[in-house]
């Protein structure tokens, strides 16, 4: 084995740590801005100072947003949408899943090709029939409305990499199971449902944060102020005439955290559960 | 036999009829919608025209038309889907060596991936801004350059677009790199080493082949991701502004149906772009093979 010289060694950890302390910085500027504004004084939303913590800094953008608007209302239809989302994505695709990934049916083929399909969808694509559907059905400005539409576009993925997970559990499992006087259902929720947890984990972290996070179909279904959800409110403080940075600043760090730390505590088994199904099938 | 017959109807059956629903039923809708002349006025006493709106779509000189629209959607592709991959790829090499503080880089590098893209736009919308963004201070106060007027103009506010989304998309690439990278055997470059093969040896003929079909899906799925996003350069350039120069097809689309309520016109090109992303996707997977063993 050839010996690497130490300086050359050396050189190429300098280079790495200074590519990679780069990148963070570039990663972590727009978090620590928004995080600036949010603490400005109202007087100093435009400074154009870049001091690590702003010069008297305050929470009195946070206790306005708490106390002067609608947020802990925004915070609570976001949070019930995004429940509601999770736990019918969830049901849903952990049996369906099942289902695919053990048996052999009529339509079984064209189920999966199709799910794979809608991922190639636009999203008008399912969102302007949707919206003209439920125009008719007069449930424009209901949250039936809008979980409908996420449920439509978080389903089928959720159901393609569940059975993907499900095909790494070996049929062995059930089958014991069954010679010992399982039935198919038990044998499924009893063995095969726990061992399928960490996937779930991931499909309930995956539909949460659509819904959490989603702006472009609640800007045209929930149109309603007591109805809006987080992204519409949000964007409201850009909107109007001129904007409300500290608002907007502390509102975005609040609604970020939760999905943030979720994000970080689960990223381990994110890639394998995102794309498990996808790659190993 | 029946006994099983009923318990896959019992796990099947209802996402199906969900999926029916809210999936296939839209779909044929849709299809319905783009030979067909609805609109605002037109919501119930809409009728089949045939194939005018596609006429419409491929040969009338709108401003911006569907040819200009159409390569802006393939630069914004190719260059998000590029720089996703190149620095993701680079960044997972360098973590993948033993290094103080990997978990920390690690976990700080993801975070773009983590927050929410409305947030992302919103807020790099507000860096771009002329006098007190970010940018501009960054540019002119340290680097000496001009300031740019970044929301103004429409190829740097598309420029824009896409500095948002890179940012926002390269975590991804990199933890599936990362994954990848960390399955290949280390007796391989022990063995390469031996013979005397070089670093940049070594990467070329043991490193990227063995995460190419790791990298494929990953990257296939990422274009998809790219070509259809709508939030960023929604959100980034507040509706295609300057006046409609930094659509790509899906923003343009979103504003046919909801700014100027031409459904049927808006239906059909959908219907163009699932058919474009669906002809890419058959092709490249094909050349590919890499989801052979999917089914």
């Amino acid at each position: 084995m050839p010996i690497q010289p130490k300086r050359t060694k050396l050189l190429r950890l300098a280079a790495s740590h200074a590519i990679l302390i780069l990148f963070t910085i570039v990663a972590l500027f727009p978090i620590w801005q928004v995080a600036h504004i949010s603490f400005r004084p109202g007087n100093q939303l435009l400074s154009t100072s870049f001091e690590f913590i702003p010069a008297n800094a305050t929470v009195d953008n946070y206790v306005k947003l708490f106390t002067e608007r609608d947020f802990l209302r925004w915070i609570g239809n976001s949070a019930f949408v995004s429940l509601v989302v999770t736990l019918t994505g969830v049901a849903f695709a952990s049996m369906a899943g099942y289902g695919f990934s053990r048996f052999r049916f009529l339509g079984r083929k064209l189920g999966l090709l199709s799910l794979l399909t809608t991922q190639m969808f636009p999203a008008t694509m399912l969102l302007l029939p949707m919206y003209i559907m439920l125009i008719k059905l007069g449930l424009i400005n209901t949250y039936l409305g809008i979980v409908i539409v996420y449920s439509a576009t978080a389903l089928p993925f959720c159901i393609w990499t569940m059975k993907g997970y499900y095909d790494t559990i070996p049929t062995s499992l059930e089958e014991a199971a069954r010679i010992d006087g399982c039935s198919q259902f038990m044998a499924f929720y009893t063995i095969i449902l726990p061992l399928a947890a960490p996937a779930l984990v991931i499909k309930a972290l995956f539909s949460f944060m659509t819904a959490w996070s989603e702006y472009i179909v609640a800007a045209q279904i929930l149109q309603e102020t007591l109805l809006w959800t987080l992204p519409i409110g949000l964007k409201s403080f850009e909107s109007t005439m001129s904007t409300e940075w500290g608002l907007y600043g502390a509102a975005s760090l609040v609604v970020m955290l939760p999905v943030v730390v979720l994000f970080l505590a689960l990223s381990r088994w994110l890639v394998s559960g995102l794309t498990l199904g996808s790659v190993k099938g | 036999m029946r006994q099983q017959r009923s318990f896959i109807a019992f796990l099947v059956v209802p996402s199906f009829v969900l999926l029916a629903a809210v999936v296939f039923y839209p779909f044929f809708y849709n299809v319905l919608l783009a030979f067909g002349n609805m609109n605002l006025n037109r919501i119930r006493e809409w009728e089949l025209i045939g194939i005018r709106q596609f006429v419409k779509i491929f040969t009338e000189p709108t401003e911006p038309g569907f040819y200009a629209i159409f390569g802006k959607t393939i630069i914004w592709t190719v260059a998000n889907v590029f720089f996703h991959v190149v620095i993701g790829v680079i960044l997972a090499l360098l973590l993948n060596q033993n290094l103080k503080g990997k978990a920390i880089y690690r976990t700080l590098l993801i975070l773009p991936w983590a927050i929410p893209q409305y947030i992302v736009a919103l807020t790099w919308r507000g860096m771009f801004n002329y006098e007190y963004g970010s940018i501009n201070l960054i540019l002119t106060r340290y680097l000496n350059l001009p300031a740019v007027e970044w929301l103004r103009s429409p190829t740097e506010a598309f420029i824009a677009c896409i500095l948002t989304n890179v940012w926002l998309g390269f975590p991804f690439m990199m933890v599936v790199a990362l994954g990848a990278l960390q399955s290949i055997p280390h007796e391989l470059y022990e063995a390469a080493e031996i013979d005397g093969a070089t670093w940049w040896h070594r990467l070329r003929t043991i490193t990227l082949p063995l995460i190419r079909p790791v990298m494929i899906p990953a990257i296939t799925l990422g274009t998809v991701w790219t070509f259809n996003n709508l939030n960023i350069v929604w959100l980034v350039s507040n509706g295609g502004e300057p006046s409609d120069n930094t659509h790509i097809l899906v923003s343009f689309v979103y504003k046919a149906a909801f700014n100027f309520y031409s459904f049927s016109y808006a239906a059909a090109l959908s219907l163009v772009i699932f058919l474009i992303l669906f002809a890419f996707s058959m092709f490249f997977m094909k050349q590919s093979k890499a989801t052979e063993p999917a089914y």
